[in-house]
């Protein structure tokens, strides 16, 4: 069932709107059972990347694939992306239990209703399973986001800023549901601006800057605090910009 | 990792009606809204005319076909509002399902709406206007669901595309009533020549328009639905 | 109901200009356009021979003199119309902003012309059948509901604001709209011809014209073929600029 390509890979990838290039020539792979965390400052390109690979943007030029196929025409390779975006992705009217239940039947999960039972747990929301989403706080909505992104246990999940929202409780879940996920051989690529989330889960890291990925290091043989410090002088001082970059950047 | 099977096009677009039918059965707001106007308007239009010169028999075809398109533009507006407002279409996209299930989900949901608003309005219609039930009253239930099928195959797509403009809502009917002309022309003329008794047979060129139209639209909007979608 | 926060699926779409991979287009020079003053030029000149140098009808006066206008500005809107509609199919299929372009001049041009056609008409109408507007006629009526659809294509080219989605909307638009105009067609046809006799009117463009009203006309035609051709050169340039300028304001 393993596929020997790398779980995620984007070679070349760039998009412009317009003439702004906000993603530009970004290669990565990411092979099952790592996680890449994702840096950058705002603006930088996280999320069209994200939106890139999750075959929600087309790519200017460059590929992506997912298990080695195209993602964008290819069901079976969709079916195995879980993707948590900025926004929530539910329906206000529907209930916590309802909205992921629904994900899970369009995954076509064997018994949806279980999986959305399972799901909820993981994120520590079952209790509110029957509470329409609209009267949930934004914290829980985000944990019952998380949990409709992984009902259909995903070889592959891409994570736009999970964290946003989350208290620490839920933070803990996620934390837990991420490495879970890890050990069972997931994929995930994981955009976040915080260094010290980003790093409790990640097996790589890279920094992306003005559409470019301008830093690309192996967990292992980093040290979190020396990597705090460079980040910080990438992004604050604007130490190592491709020259004639746009700034505007915020730390 | 086991038993999961992506569902097929008719069984992703039927979940996604359901879903969109359980937000509609839940929230009620548009619904009732549609409904209320249809009624509404009926009620209204029984004043523009004198009844002396008129008989309300008479107009009765006319007013129906102009309540309906306008009661099924608020229905249609709601569809693609749903998706948008957290993205939820986004959820749609990356999920294995295909963009055509995605459309004909929406359709359907659209198609249920629809019909749920005519099935009070052809009624109170009747009421009002005095009709006769019966028979007639059913050959005008064949001749809604025809154009209804029309109506629903454009004004998806234009739903779709509406959300997506700085315009969103007002787009809606201005770019769906040029649609709606030869489906609104034809049903309304064969439902006059129902109220009026004449032979099924006189109303056939018209309900063989709106068979053409409903194929003819289905298919396109069906292929160009990808296309309305943020790439 | 809610309001729809517009066009933010991306975080940072919203700079209009260019579509992908498309190579930068060169400025156009700013040079005396020699091909609108001749069709301008020629315009008048079809003006004058039709109002001092072609014979007044008849019948109908010195009334049929607006077909002058009226005949061709119907041909011109259609040229200008099929062109939008060809360049919305060579989009779908390139994504070349050239057609795209193009396309949307051919409909501000065509809205144009079918102005012209809808004013005229019922000027016409209303010296010659005593009536302002006649839904029998087919032509007319289908002119009507092609300018609401021309203009609701333009409006939405208004409501985009990133250019590739832009292209793609107004593009199958267009498309569908191509096939609606023969349902149109159907319909009014099936509407006239049940509730109405043909009308015994003049046509325009019968084939008995005296020789100096069939020369008159077919230099009108051309004319106003070259005068929409010009206007549609001149729309596409300033679509062009307008490109180029928000691109370098990006």
């Amino acid at each position: 069932m393993l596929p020997a390509s790398p779980a995620i890979e984007a070679a070349g990838v760039s998009r412009t709107f317009g003439r702004r290039r906000a993603v530009d020539d970004v290669t990565l792979s990411v092979p099952a059972g790592d996680c890449l965390a994702l840096f950058g400052p705002n603006g930088a390109g996280k999320t069209t990347l994200l939106r890139l690979i999750a075959g929600l943007l087309a790519p200017s030029t460059g590929t992506v694939r997912v298990g080695g196929r195209p993602l964008r025409d290819d069901a079976d390779a969709r079916a195995q992306v879980g993707l948590i975006s900025h926004q929530s992705m539910l329906y206000r009217a529907l209930t916590a239990r309802e909205n992921v239940e629904f994900a899970a039947r369009l995954y076509g999960v064997a018994d949806p209703r279980a999986a959305a039972v399972r799901a909820l747990d993981d994120m520590r929301v079952l209790d509110r399973a029957d509470t329409p989403v609209r009267a949930l706080s934004r914290g829980l909505q985000q944990r019952v986001s998380i949990a409709r992104a992984i009902v259909h246990a995903p070889g592959v999940v891409l994570l736009d800023e999970p964290y946003t929202g989350l208290d620490a409780a839920g933070g803990a879940a996620l934390t837990g549901m991420l490495q879970s996920l890890r050990a069972a051989r997931a994929a995930l690529l994981l955009v976040t601006h915080n260094v010290d989330e980003g790093l409790a889960v990640a097996s790589h890291a890279a920094v992306m800057l003005a559409g470019r990925i301008v830093r690309m290091a192996d967990c292992a043989t980093l040290e979190a605090r020396t990597f705090r410090e460079e980040y910080r002088a990438l992004v604050v001082n604007g130490d190592g910009l491709p020259t004639g970059a746009p700034l505007g950047l915020s730390a | 990792m086991t038993g999961r099977r992506t569902p097929g096009v008719v069984a992703a677009a039927w979940l996604i009606a359901r879903k969109d039918l359980a937000i509609e059965f839940r929230t009620r707001t548009a619904f009732l809204s549609a409904l209320v106007f249809a009624v509404l308007a009926l009620c209204i239009f029984y004043f523009t005319w004198d009844q002396s010169v008129v008989p309300p028999a008479d107009r009765a075809p006319g007013v129906l076909w102009v309540v309906l398109a306008f009661s099924g533009l608020l229905g249609l507006q709601r569809s693609f509002g749903v998706e948008e407002h957290d993205r939820g279409i986004d959820a749609l996209l990356v999920s294995p399902i295909g963009r055509e299930a995605i459309y004909v989900g929406k359709a359907i949901g659209n198609l249920v709406f629809l019909f749920a608003i005519q099935l009070v309005a052809i009624p109170a219609l009747a009421i009002f206007y005095n009709l006769p039930f019966g028979r007639p009253l059913l050959a005008v239930g064949g001749i809604v669901l025809l154009a209804t099928i029309g109506i629903v195959a454009v004004g998806t797509l234009f739903s779709a595309m509406a959300v997506n403009t700085r315009l969103a809502e007002l787009l809606l009917p201005m770019l769906s009533l040029p649609f709606f002309v030869p489906i609104l022309m034809t049903a309304a003329q064969a439902t006059t020549l129902v109220f009026a008794g004449r032979p099924p047979a006189e109303a056939w060129p018209s309900l063989k328009i709106l068979i053409a139209f409903d194929i003819v639209f289905l298919v396109a909007c069906t292929l160009a639905f990808p296309y309305t979608l943020e790439e | 109901m809610t309001t729809i926060p517009v066009s933010n699926g991306t975080s940072n779409s919203g700079s209009s200009g260019r579509s992908n991979g498309t190579p930068a287009p060169a400025a156009p020079r700013a040079v005396f356009d020699w091909f609108s003053a001749v069709a301008a030029l020629g315009v008048v000149g079809i003006y004058i021979r039709a109002i001092y140098f072609t014979p007044i009808e008849r019948l109908q006066g010195a009334a049929q003199k607006i077909y002058y206008l009226h005949v061709p500005a119907a041909l011109a809107a259609y040229i200008a119309i099929s062109i939008t509609a060809l360049m919305s199919i060579v989009y779908l299929w390139l994504h070349d902003e050239r057609a795209d372009r193009l396309a949307e001049a051919g409909a501000e041009v065509g809205l144009v012309f079918l102005t012209v056609v809808l004013t005229s008409g019922p000027l016409w109408g209303h010296r010659i059948w005593g009536a302002w507007w006649a839904w029998w006629d087919m032509r007319l009526t289908l002119t009507l509901f092609l300018w609401f659809i021309v203009a609701a294509y333009l409006i939405v080219r208004g409501g985009v604001e990133e250019a590739a989605m832009r292209g793609r909307y107004s593009a199958v638009l267009a498309i569908l709209a191509a096939l609606l105009i023969p349902f149109i067609h159907l319909s009014v046809y099936l509407f006239q011809a049940r509730l109405h006799p043909m009308p015994v009117v003049l046509k325009p463009g019968e084939p008995s014209l005296p020789p100096e009203m069939l020369t008159t006309f077919l230099l009108a035609f051309a004319a106003f073929a070259l005068l929409c051709i010009a206007f549609i050169r001149a729309r596409y340039r300033v679509g062009l600029l307008r490109d180029l300028a928000a691109e370098l304001a990006a």
